[in-house]
């Protein structure tokens, strides 16, 4: 079936590789799009190969809950979220593609007083780093959400929020599909069904990969592929201070417009959002034990639940549609590992373990910056390798370990 | 949920233990560079097969113990 010239059957072409690339960027979801788009944009560089085992952002791009925020705590994590947010604001138009970016707010609850106080010390933080962010008591929660259950006699009561009104959410597929529609518009090649099976390293730096379609010479070599990082690395001799998990969420059946923000809450473990299609979106906490088996156990989708259900209790006869998992990638300090490896020319960005959606321009920013300079980006810098050597860790579980 | 076998109590649900992680870890003696020290406390394993791993009877017998477990397929089986 043909369509009009304004409605092309494919976004992007479906090439084979070629021999030999300047880079090689394994994994074609979200970050390695990002990458390959901001390679060619703003370095120039389009000898570039996509290469995805399975089919494009069929990963954790697909599986993700679609939270955007910028509100970390520490200064090197605010920076890099805060740029990544400041090209989501553009990123549609950039694009020419609707991402459904819609910023509605982002409510983080506070349950007790350790959360009180750590969620205005992170406000406060916020703004000295330029971030919006306020507090709301629980009236105001209550007035800004008003189906969120704020009475005392909650077995954990909201006794108030942070509230970013930049954050909200964006369609995964549309950012997926508009970042491989510019990569590929700009040369580049997304290579699909092409799984990277090991690295032809000599002299202690790398100059091909090996794959399930031949061997393909490369330049450089960058690693986007989240959950599975460790395993590639352990192919190039690389020990990496990663855990694989599973994450679960959720869709309920759709909807009538019922939930107008996002609401995360770290001590119940759930946060939730209406998709714009109707559906309510929730993300659990990680499933405890490493994982690569993309489910999870259902004990875990139940305590979520039951944490969704004591906060919104008009969504107790809501059922639920689907539950699924992702494979995340866990750092020590819930924080990316972004910059050069021990191999000369492999690059690796991952350990963004439950939060790297909203990451996606920005971490793709810094990467291709990364990868063409040879050296780190400045807001990449902090997230080197190395740290877990020299001790300086960028601790954010306080604002990434469970909520995402 | 899994099912894991304690070697005191018998199989239990997933919900009575508490991940222990990779087995085997042992702290490094006498004079420890910088890098032995961070890959004794952060660099661990995570192989996707057989993976050797801690686990925690925290609401049993309050046992540690070793089992080993298929990281894809999630079976269990005693550690060799």
């Amino acid at each position: 079936m043909t369509h009009p010239d304004t409605h092309p059957d494919f976004l992007w072409r479906n090439p084979d590789p070629k021999p030999s690339y300047d880079v090689v960027i394994v994994g074609g979801g979200g970050h390695g799009l990002a990458t390959a788009y901001y390679l060619a944009r703003n370095h120039g560089l389009n000898n570039v190969a996509v290469l995805e085992r399975g089919w494009l952002a069929g990963g954790n791009m697909a599986r993700n809950t679609t939270i955007i925020r910028s509100n970390y705590l520490w200064d090197e994590s605010a920076a890099i979220y805060e740029h990544s947010l400041k090209l989501w604001e553009g990123l549609s138009e950039e694009l020419d593609y609707d991402l459904q970016f819609s910023q509605r707010g982002v409510l983080n609850l506070a349950h007790n007083l350790g959360d009180v106080r750590e969620g205005r010390r992170r406000v406060n933080a916020n703004r000295l780093n330029g971030v919006d962010a306020e507090w709301l008591d629980a009236d105001e929660v209550r007035k800004f959400c008003p189906i969120i259950n704020v009475s005392g006699g909650a077995r954990y009561p909201v006794m108030g929020a942070t509230l970013q009104r930049r954050g909200g959410i964006a369609k995964h597929d549309h950012v997926a599909w508009a970042l491989a529609r510019r990569a590929d518009a700009y040369g580049i090649d997304l290579i699909q069904g092409c799984e990277v099976t090991g690295f032809e390293i000599a002299g202690g730096r790398v100059t091909a990969v090996e794959t399930s379609r031949g061997r393909i010479a490369a330049g450089k070599v960058a690693l986007a592929a989240a959950g599975h990082t460790s395993v590639l690395a352990e192919r190039a001799g690389i020990r990496l201070p990663l855990q694989s998990h599973p994450l679960q969420a959720l869709v309920s059946e759709l909807l009538e417009p019922v939930l107008d923000c996002v609401v995360m809450s770290n001590a119940v473990h759930v946060y939730v959002s209406q998709a714009h299609k109707g559906e309510l979106v929730m993300g659990a906490g990680i499933d405890a034990y490493n994982s690569y088996g993309q489910r999870g156990g259902v004990h875990v989708i139940e305590a979520q639940m039951a944490a969704a259900l004591e906060l919104f209790p008009i969504f107790s006869r809501v059922r639920v549609l689907r539950t699924w998992a992702g494979i995340v990638d866990v750092s020590p300090d819930a924080s990316p590992i972004i910059g050069p490896t021990p191999v000369e020319g492999l690059y690796i960005n991952a350990g963004w373990g439950t939060g790297g959606f909203k990451a996606t321009p920005g971490s793709g920013w810094v990467y291709a910056h990364t990868i063409a300079e040879g050296r780190p980006h400045p807001l990449a810098e902090p997230f080197g390798l190395d740290r877990f050597t020299t001790g300086a860790l960028i601790d954010e579980h306080g604002a990434a370990a469970v909520a995402h | 949920m899994l099912l894991i076998d304690c070697p005191h109590c018998g199989p239990r649900d997933e919900t009575e233990f508490r991940y222990g992680g990779q087995a085997g870890i042992s702290c490094p003696t006498g004079d420890v560079s910088d890098e032995e020290w961070a890959a004794y406390v952060f660099m661990r394993d995570n192989p996707k097969g057989w993976f050797r791993e801690r686990w925690f009877h925290v609401h049993g017998c309050r046992t540690w113990f070793d089992v080993e477990r298929h990281t894809v397929t999630h079976e269990v089986r005693k550690a060799r």
